[in-house]
């Protein structure tokens, strides 16, 4: 369908008072589509209300507990109390501070991750696609040998290299294992933009290759950046605490990771310490939830196709139509 | 209605002055296939043909005709296999700076075909105007630059020029769009625009505004274009000259009213037959012929239209034909075209 | 052989009918949208009477795919029929069921796409895409398939070897020939297509229409032909149906319609293309864009753009006026007899 032409005000009605330029008046709809697509999409609204609970507790954890997640007491593995909510570890820490106290390496983590590997896997994805020829065989091959190699079996000989690996190694060690295959899903992107038109046209225009791909390319990636982006950090949460599980991180780092370590050491199942490893885990579950049904909820959202079909929904929808069609059948009878 | 103006005489140059573009029996060809069995496309076979100042210059030829790949060598987009193209009288293939090669996009820009994925979705529409302007027209200061997006703009009809500048492509039809496009081209102040089917992708309501805009680009702006189609109405409309290509070659040129009142080569005689023309009754004698796609992979020597042509005789087998003067300024690369008569094939 | 398959119905088969193959009455298409309801096609009416070629002619947005899609039962949410019927052979194929609609489709009724090369499944040769079409309906033996698969094909003019085939392995107006055979496996009554000849050349595409032309001389069906180019039918339809902004703006015998338009739309349309041999005159189009059918004009829907708009035809929408067989939504023409609708 040939679309109609649309004035510069498709906003609603303005805000008493402020007055806004077209421009902005955009925005301000665009935000409230934003919003509203949040509030009617169900992964949606879980993802974000999970996710804005987490990074609250990482932000302000002083609000929800005055323990010292690593101090020493004389209680040692106690079971869950009035004092301590979920119990103490074996030097008598408090678990509910090291939760707490711990969302916040677990989302510095998360967001390092996602955000260093989605960059490199931008730059690297995006270059071989476009510029082709021998770069394009040269960064493919690399890609294509981390690819296949386990990551699992690769992350622990890595990280057996740098016993004790605190925050930073982990990122690190996370990024490098974990670029390629978004490498992959980018350079398919772009290979499948590189002939459309425009591309042709700014090249024509006489622009410069590596402002083609920053400027001209990778703004119209925005959406898969961002899916790749949600899901490196996600990758980040479960392979960083499954590191940490098995003993390859800092013993004394407070993270969800640890603490299960530390759990399974003291076999707290065995002893009846069940809430030392539920709530721990419980936590990198939701927060894997979080960052997956975000991006689902994008991919909806933005692909009416994906949305599920509801029997209820479909129902409504029939009888609305039928309730059109009388109403049209009434008026012209008139 | 008025009449349409056609330009006086003929526009390219004289025997004494370089022409705008020259092109010099230039080809190329493309390698396909794998390892095992390489063969060789011959998309674009020993062209040879000048674009003059202010004049329309329209290549016609169906899919597989080699149309397409002559804007892009000129666009330098791809290298000739072999031949050269002199534009303003100097080789295409001596352009190697960065510098000369801004020049040379900025004098010969390119438009497309596509409206819906020829402007980058992500921006407003001043996106592509203001990079050209920006890269081309350093001179001009960031105002100067906004007025000339302006007028630019508005001298292709998108009016006003300073609203529908700060529009998406979303937002604006097919046919503005392809507006968009020439406007990009001229912000460069290009003396030659190459328009890669630019109107066929578009309502027929819709393209007599595009061809009109190009009219008056060649009137009041100075430009020339090379306007690549598989039309022949809107060919014949807009241009002052016309090619007819064929599986890579050229088979006949010359004025746009000459070459379709006198056809000399039986193709375009079969492209007459066969185009639609609500005004004129049916010719039937176009019908046979199924309009399979010629063949370019490693051909033979001799005439590529031997295969659907009905006159074909021994020596369209063994010699390619080569264009020559049949008409005062009409050629036809032909051997049973003759100059008094046209060949009959499909009347 | 052919009337035996076209016969094998289980039982629905009708009586030949005398009256037009095909009724639309007031047919409605809508879009659905979380934005609002878009309708796409608003109460369009016409017939087509046995072995007819009906040409729609329109630009895009004016409705003329959706409502092929509407009259072949292949509509997909969110699009929807919201009014009307289509009465094919007696019956209102809007009510039936998917049994019984598949009774009808490919026996009786068929439809030809636009591109084969979406039509067409990639991986199964031609021949196996017949056999599948004829298994559908009931047609079980082997030597039936085979031999009404050849025939088919060299209907269309192409060498049965080709059964064999690949769509890709095909050149375009081959594989636009296959489609056509396929939908004239069961040589129905009516066969629908929606711009068959876009993506192809101009001398495969006035082949194929005179292969379809012949093709309908020769087994008597009834064409309705979707396209956005009237020169290619002007001599091919017998009736010629101009669509505008999901309405009919005009309709009537081919020829009246090119030698005397009197829709302005269906004017400026004819004045769009350019002559290749008559005298090279300036020409305008039709400046502007079709309006947005989410919103539509209270009056007349070309007004806006109308050369020849009057006060009224931006308040109230125009009937459809009769004029020597010709059907015209134009307040021009106020005096004339109004078209009823039974």
């Amino acid at each position: 369908m040939a679309l109609p032409i649309t004035t510069g005000q498709a906003a609603g009605p303005l805000e008493p008072g402020r007055e806004l330029t077209a421009a902005g008046q955009r925005r301000w709809s665009a935000l409230r589509r934003f919003s509203r697509a949040i509030r009617t999409n169900r992964k949606a609204t879980i993802g974000v209300v999970l996710m804005a609970i987490f990074i609250f507790v990482s932000l302000f954890p002083g609000l929800l507990t005055h323990q010292s997640p690593t101090a020493f007491s004389s209680d040692i593995t106690a079971a869950p109390s009035a004092a301590h909510w979920l119990g103490t570890d074996n030097i008598g820490a408090d678990i509910y501070a090291q939760v707490i106290d711990g969302t916040r390496n677990v989302m510095i983590l998360a967001i390092a991750v996602g955000a260093l590997t989605t960059a490199v896997a931008m730059v690297i994805g995006v270059a071989a696609a476009y510029l082709g020829g021998l770069w394009e065989s040269v960064l493919s091959f690399v890609t294509d040998v981390l690819l296949v190699i386990p990551i699992f079996p690769l992350l622990i000989i890595i990280a057996a290299y740098f016993p004790n690996a605190g925050n930073l190694v982990l990122i690190l060690v996370l990024s490098f294992t974990g670029w390629s295959y978004t490498a992959r899903q980018l350079r398919s992107q772009a290979q499948s933009l590189r002939n459309r038109d425009f591309l042709l046209a700014a090249q024509v225009r006489g622009e410069r290759s590596f402002y083609i791909i920053m400027v001209e390319i990778i703004p119209t990636m925005t959406s898969l950046l961002l899916a790749s982006f949600l899901n490196n950090a996600l990758y980040a949460v479960l392979a960083g605490s499954g590191l940490q599980f098995i003993g390859l991180g800092k013993s004394n780092n407070v993270s969800w990771g640890t603490t299960l370590y530390w759990a399974n050491q003291n076999a707290a199942w065995t002893t009846g310490r069940y809430l030392w490893f539920i709530v721990p885990g419980l936590c990198i579950a939701l927060l894997g939830v979080a960052f997956a049904f975000i991006n689902y909820a994008f991919d909806e959202i933005g692909n009416p196709a994906l949305r599920p079909l509801s029997a209820a929904k479909a129902r409504k929808a029939a009888e609305a139509s039928t309730r059109r069609r009388l109403a049209s059948h009434g008026a012209r009878a008139r | 209605m008025t009449e349409l103006q056609t330009q006086p005489g003929p526009q390219h140059a004289g025997p004494d002055q370089e022409p705008l573009l020259r092109v010099d029996r230039m080809s190329r060809h493309f390698k396909i296939g794998n390892a095992v069995s390489r063969r060789t496309l011959h998309a674009v076979d020993d062209m040879s043909f000048t674009v003059g100042e202010r004049e329309i210059v329209a290549i016609v030829g169906e899919s597989g005709s080699g149309k397409s790949t002559v804007a892009r060598v000129l666009a330098k987009l791809y290298k000739p296999t072999s031949g050269e193209a002199y534009f303003q009288g100097k080789p295409l293939s001596a352009i190697r700076s960065r510098h000369e090669r801004l020049r040379y996009s900025g004098l010969v820009p390119m438009v497309f075909q596509d409206p819906f994925s020829s402007i980058n979705p992500v921006f407003r529409v001043s996106h592509g105007v203001m990079r050209a302007l920006k890269l081309h027209r350093p001179e001009l200061s960031s105002e100067q630059r906004f007025a000339e997006a302006v007028r630019v703009f508005e001298a292709v009809g998108l009016n006003p020029g300073a609203e529908v500048l700060e529009r998406y492509p979303h937002e604006l039809s097919g046919g503005q769009r392809q507006r968009v496009g020439f406007a990009q081209a001229l912000a460069m102040r290009p003396k030659l625009i190459l328009a890669d089917e630019p109107v066929s992708m578009l309502d027929v309501s819709i393209r007599i505004g595009l061809l009109n805009v190009m009219a008056k680009l060649r009137d009041e702006e100075d430009v020339s274009i090379l306007y690549i189609t598989h039309d022949l109405a809107s060919a014949r409309y807009v241009s002052d000259r016309l090619i007819v290509m064929y599986a890579g070659h050229i088979v006949e040129t010359g004025p746009v009213d000459e070459v379709l009142g006198n056809p000399r080569h039986p193709y375009t005689e079969l492209l007459l037959a066969a185009a639609p023309d609500p005004r004129a009754p049916l010719n039937a004698s176009a019908e046979a012929d199924r309009g399979e796609p010629p063949r370019v992979i490693d051909p033979e020597p001799g005439c590529r239209f031997r295969w659907r042509c009905p006159l074909a005789v021994e020596e369209c087998h063994q010699v390619t034909p080569s264009l020559r003067e049949l008409l005062p300024d009409h050629s036809v690369a032909c051997h049973v075209a003759q100059a008094g008569t046209p060949t009959g094939a499909f009347r | 052989m052919a009337h035996a398959l076209a016969d094998d119905q289980n039982g629905l088969a009708s009586p030949p009918q005398d009256g037009p193959t095909l009724q639309i009455r007031d047919l409605s298409v809508e879009y659905v949208l979380e934005s609002g309801i878009v309708g796409a096609v608003d109460k369009v009416s016409f017939d087509v009477n046995p072995g007819e070629f009906l040409a729609i002619v329109g630009e895009s947005g004016c409705g003329k795919s959706t409502l092929l899609f509407g009259i072949a039962q292949l509509l997909n949410p969110p699009a929807e029929i919201s009014g009307g019927s289509v009465t094919f052979r007696g019956r209102n194929l809007v009510k039936l069921s998917d049994k019984d609609l598949a009774a009808v489709r490919w026996k009786d009724m068929s439809v030809v796409m636009q591109s084969a090369m979406n039509a067409l499944n990639p991986v199964k040769s031609v021949g196996a895409q017949f056999k599948d079409a004829m298994r559908a309906h009931g047609v079980t033996s082997q030597e039936e398939i085979a031999q009404r698969s050849a025939e088919v094909l060299r209907m269309v003019g192409i060498d049965p070897v080709h059964l064999k085939s690949y769509p890709h392995q095909l050149s375009g107006g081959m594989r636009q020939r296959a489609m056509i055979a396929m939908a004239m496996l069961f040589t129905p009554e009516l066969i629908i297509m929606d711009e068959p000849t876009s993506a192809l050349d101009v001398v495969a595409q006035r082949s194929l229409m005179a292969q379809i032309k012949d093709l309908q001389r020769e087994f008597h069906f009834a064409v309705i032909f979707v396209t956005h180019d009237m020169s290619l039918v002007r001599h091919f339809s017998d009736r010629l149906m101009v669509m505008y902004a999901g309405q009919v703006s005009e309709v009537g015998p081919t020829q009246q319609l090119f030698d005397h338009p009197h829709h302005p739309y269906t004017v400026g349309l004819m004045d769009a293309f350019p002559s290749i041999r008559g005298p090279r005159v300036q020409l305008t189009g039709i400046p502007g864009s079709p309006p947005d059918l989410a919103r539509p004009p209270a009056g007349c829907r070309f007004a806006p753009r109308c050369p020849k708009v009057m006060p009224r035809c931006e308040t109230n929408p125009p009937p459809d006026y009769e004029l020597e067989g010709t059907s015209v939504r134009c307040f021009l023409y106020d005096g004339a007899p109004e078209v009823l609708s039974d």
